[in-house]
């Protein structure tokens, strides 16, 4: 009975134990691949043009989702803080309620959130991808760095994607809820826009909400390169990168086409 | 010879190589087991391991410059390995890799990325890049590495892909090619810096019999037009027998026969026998290693 209960036990602190070296590792791992991506952050800037390239399909392919999802939240923030506002007369306090929701809290955190499901997943499995179909070694071995061509970019495009995503999120919130407040249930528009102005701050509220959408996206952008390229290491465990699981990833690369299916190549017809 | 000389459009003489069917190149003098000066690469008594997993023990090997090496064994005994450990890609535990006369494991990473720009690679199912064009995915390196006008990376793009017969697939991206295609494109990348060195991992995997029979001409007459060295990772006896110069086999990480085309054919080694003629038992066993057949089957009884 005691051998059957210290037996369990010591099966409960090996699973503990090796959890947490596993977790360990892992941090340990996206440190050291973040800060090898930092290293390369001359590389994204001296190939602006992969830089640009990202920002566009991280920023500007998200733009739809993000808007529209700014658009109803703020909408919804509204419709219900009037509800609530109006019980103690002070409706007018509807601008400034929406306002500070999104500019402080929302705007980062859910335009963070729709970003990483986006434009993040999309990086992943693109990572992913070029991991599987040795993409990456056939880099590496043209004497390429696929960290400064390929991770590099895709990390600030994000970094500079997010705090602008986070801005139209929130302005778009902000006329969701003018829409509702405003024109749909009645409040005054001077008192809507002028509590407002009144109540936000420019330094404490809507730079620290850039801050905090900065953060975000500088916290998802290793995490996305660390999980397509984690295939590294399952390759070392003695895996090959050509596998089943790559195959299907091939057959549902989710990312969009760089350029038109035909290219013109000068003097080929 | 399948070269030609030819003026391009900015009248620069150029080599280029013309497919001809017809014509079937000089095979190079065989080659010494040992011994000779002047190997593109060389490996001495390489160990290496997959944390404490051993897959190369004590391997040993000499490509002379020039010449059409191969590297033969099944599935998952060693072989990618080999060339990984050529490109710096892995370390080996013990012994040494020497490509050019230089020793790869203890090159920095700069001394590495150089020496890398010496030697191309064609891997498995081509690895081209997805979002890039045929023409694209060969000015790449060209791009990276050169300051060249955008016309002459067009006419080395151009003259890379006649060789392999794809001039007119310039346009194409890589979804659309067959898997022939692709791995003649794969083929044109790899040579887009002119290396001394190209390492085929697996050409002919997953060909139909006319892409593989062109693959291995554009191999062999590339060796021989160009002076490249060739290192063939494969385990297609019969296409192998036909373009190299010599023949490594491995097995379990380890070397245990080798010769010329002409000697693997006479051999009677048991393990390359088996190998030449398909056999499904032999030194490498068709069952495996399980508990005596009648035991298990009446274990219950």
């Amino acid at each position: 009975m005691l051998d059957t209960v210290a037996a369990g036990l010591l099966h409960v602190l090996r699973r503990v134990g090796g959890r947490t070296i596993a977790i360990i590792g892992w941090v340990g791992y996206a440190t050291r691949f973040s800060l090898a991506v930092v290293r390369e952050t001359p590389a994204a800037f001296t190939r602006l043009n992969l830089t640009l390239r990202e920002i566009y399909f991280s920023g500007v392919l998200s733009l739809v989702i993000i808007l529209v999802s700014g658009l109803f939240v703020g909408m919804v923030l509204a419709l219900q803080g009037y509800d609530v506002l109006q019980r103690y007369g002070a409706a007018e306090s509807l601008g400034v309620l929406v306002a500070l929701s999104l500019v402080r809290e929302l705007g980062p955190v859910v335009a963070g959130l729709l970003f990483a499901s986006r434009a993040g997943s999309a990086i992943t499995a693109e990572i992913g991808l070029m991991k599987a179909t040795e993409q990456l070694s056939a880099m590496e071995m043209m004497a390429v760095d696929p960290l400064a061509r390929v991770v590099a970019p895709r990390f600030w495009g994000g970094i500079i994607s997010m705090p602008l995503l986070a801005a139209l999120f929130s302005t778009l919130g902000v006329f969701g809820a003018y829409l509702v407040g405003v024109k749909l249930i009645g409040i005054d528009a001077g008192a809507f826009w002028g509590n407002m102005q009144a109540g936000v701050d420019f330094r404490y509220d809507i730079v620290n909400g850039v801050i905090k959408s900065i953060v975000f996206g500088v916290a998802g952008e290793p995490h996305r390169g660390v999980r397509g390229l984690r295939r590294q290491a399952d390759r070392r465990r003695g895996l090959d990168g050509d596998d089943a699981h790559g195959r299907r990833k091939l057959a549902r690369d989710p990312r969009p086409r760089l350029r038109p299916h035909r290219v013109h190549v000068p003097g080929v017809a | 010879m399948p070269s030609v000389v030819s003026n391009n459009a900015l009248g620069l003489q150029c080599r280029s190589l013309e497919y001809r069917s017809d014509v079937r190149p000089q095979a190079p003098a065989p080659v010494p087991a040992a011994a000779q000066p002047e190997y593109a690469v060389e490996l001495a008594d390489v160990t290496f391991a997959y944390d404490r997993r051993e897959v190369l023990t004590g391997i040993s090997m000499a490509v002379p410059r020039g010449g059409v090496v191969g590297i033969m064994g099944g599935s998952g005994c060693g072989k990618t390995t080999i060339l990984r450990l050529i490109g710096g890609q892995l370390k080996p535990k013990s012994g040494r890799v020497l490509v050019d006369g230089e020793s790869i494991p203890d090159l920095d990473r700069e001394a590495l990325y150089v020496m890398r720009r010496k030697v191309g690679m064609l891997f498995q199912f081509g690895a081209l890049f997805t979002d890039m064009s045929v023409y694209e995915n060969i000015a790449f390196a060209l791009r990276e590495h050169t300051d060249l006008p955008e016309e002459l990376v067009r006419d080395l793009v151009l003259m890379k892909l006649h060789a392999v017969g794809l001039r007119g697939a310039a346009p194409l991206m890589p979804s659309e090619l067959s898997g022939g295609m692709a791995r003649r494109v794969a083929l044109a990348r790899a040579i887009a810096l002119d290396p001394m060195l190209v390492m085929y991992d697996e050409p002919f995997a997953g060909l139909d019999p006319i892409s593989l029979g062109v693959i291995g001409q554009l191999i062999r007459r590339m060796s021989d037009a160009l002076g490249i060295t060739s290192l063939i990772v494969t385990h297609d006896i019969y296409e192998s027998l036909k373009i190299v110069d010599y023949l490594y086999f491995v097995s379990e990480g380890k070397i245990i026969a080798q010769g010329t085309p002409a000697e693997v054919r006479a051999s009677d080694d048991a393990f390359v026998r088996q190998f030449v003629d398909g056999a499904p038992d032999g030194p490498v066993p068709f069952h495996y290693p399980a508990a005596p057949y009648r035991s298990e089957l009446f274990a219950r009884a």
